[in-house]
């Protein structure tokens, strides 16, 4: 059986037809608040559900709780703050707004809240520093004075270049009942992959049923593989490496918070929504720079019995030429002269020099596919 | 910002106090009341999670199945 939502019911916030065209001619009437890309893209994952049990952005009850205690007012797990901040305020709590994204009406919001709050107590809670070089606590320092709380209603999708690869909660949970998969381990990513990356993805499967890869689009660091080559080049891998009917390939847009620990129990959190039963963290996961020990993340989870979603725990893999093979430190004998560590980074090196990485380090066709593209990174 | 969290009294019989007491000795939990509060909250979930699950209409999965087979998900 798929794993429950999280907080027991799958939330769907989005507006029937009727009524979304009855706002839309009315959206004059409504004070206009303009949103980025990211907060764009929470409300779209709020709205189907990635987000449940929220129904909109964070109260102050809520917030302070997640920030606390990492969980929110009624003890529902929940570790990063998923919250709407602004500048001015053209509207008071109690009114009805519509939020817009590149001049386009994308949800309506009862705003329930308006407070304020502290930047640099958001930031050492949650990236446990306020140092401005972190991505996420630059990202912070950078919000609006005050925070709006409140639930809202789709009223429409953003355009979505990657529609075709795009599935919501409600239809990976179909999609796995139909597969008859009843444990299914997620796979989060943003990188295209390595065999590193699918001897992880392998050695999870073989205790589940089904292989759900769920590559992260959206915002990038330069030097990031582009989304387009993520999904190409894991089709590659899903044609030639993996068995067609216990592995299967979605994505999902979200920003990441680089909260290392936090975030990735929040990772865990949507996976959980989508239907995975389990979640496979790895070494630093959504980490940046030093600011996590290499599994604190591993750690973390101990502090959530009731989470609902069994994390797994793979060591990184790596290459060993006495052994033959990928292997990790838990099953190789041999010492650190005979392995082949593969680093991102080597490899983006030697995929912009045209040079072809070895076979143990990355699948040739996924190769193949990555050198198709005339740059294959974010500048 | 939120108050401080509220916290609220159990009672609990004294012998079995002592022995959880006892137990979490060299372990990660600070007092008995952050031991009962990981087993409780660990007991409460695993009860949600023999509850009844949430079925969609059949209107509604036939939607999704016809997206998904559409995408190529599905045959």
């Amino acid at each position: 059986m798929v794993s429950k939502p999280h907080g027991g019911k799958l939330v769907r916030r989005i507006v029937a037809d009727r009524t979304r065209e009855r706002i839309l001619s009315e959206q004059k009437e409504y004070p206009r608040v303009d949103i980025d890309h990211g907060r764009a893209i929470d409300l779209e994952n709020i709205a189907h559900g990635v987000y449940s049990p929220l129904k909109g952005f964070l109260t102050s009850d809520d917030f302070g709780s997640v920030l606390d205690h990492m969980r929110l007012s009624d003890d529902t797990p929940w570790t990063i703050p998923i919250v709407l901040d602004i500048n001015e305020r053209n509207f008071d709590e109690g009114d009805a707004v519509l939020l817009y994204h590149d001049g386009l009406p994308i949800a309506r919001m009862h705003v329930e809240e308006i407070y304020t709050y502290d930047k640099r107590e958001f930031s050492t809670k949650v990236f446990k520093t306020d140092d401005p070089a972190h991505p996420g606590v630059a990202r912070v320092m950078g919000m609006g004075d005050y925070l709006v709380g409140g639930e809202i209603e789709l009223l429409n999708e953003l355009p979505n270049p990657f529609a075709k690869y795009t599935l919501r909660p409600v239809e990976t949970r179909v999609l796995f009942k139909e597969r008859g998969w009843r444990t299914i381990v997620a796979f989060q990513t943003r990188n295209a992959p390595h065999v590193g990356h699918e001897y992880v993805q392998k050695a999870a499967l073989t205790f589940v049923d089904g292989l759900f890869i769920n590559p992260v689009l959206g915002k990038k660091k330069k030097g990031d593989y582009k989304d387009e080559v993520i999904i190409k080049a894991y089709e590659a891998l899903f044609k030639h490496y993996y068995p067609k009917n216990a592995a299967t390939l979605a994505t999902v847009r979200y920003e990441m918070r680089y909260a290392g620990p936090r975030e990735a129990i929040h990772h865990a959190i949507m996976r959980k929504n989508f239907g995975a039963t389990h979640f496979i963290v790895g070494r630093d996961h959504a980490g940046v720079g030093d600011y996590y020990g290499p599994y604190e993340a591993w750690e973390m989870f101990d502090n959530f019995p009731d989470l609902g979603i069994t994390p797994m725990f793979i060591r990184e893999a790596f290459y060993c030429r006495k052994c033959g093979g990928m292997v990790n430190a838990k099953i190789c004998p041999h010492g650190e002269e005979f392995h082949v560590h593969i680093s991102g980074t080597k490899l983006r090196k030697m995929i912009m020099a045209g040079e072809q990485p070895p076979e143990y380090m990355m699948r040739p066709e996924v190769f193949e596919v990555i050198r198709s593209f005339e740059n294959p990174f974010v500048e | 910002m939120a108050e401080e969290k509220k916290y609220t009294t159990v009672s609990i019989p004294k012998p079995l106090y002592d022995k959880i007491k006892a137990r979490i000795e060299g372990t990660g939990f600070t007092s008995v009341s952050d031991y009962v509060t990981y087993v409780l909250r660990e007991v409460l979930a695993s009860l949600e999670e023999e509850e009844k699950e949430e079925v969609f209409t059949e209107e509604e999965e036939e939607k999704v199945k016809e997206r998904l087979r559409a995408l190529g998900y599905l045959d």
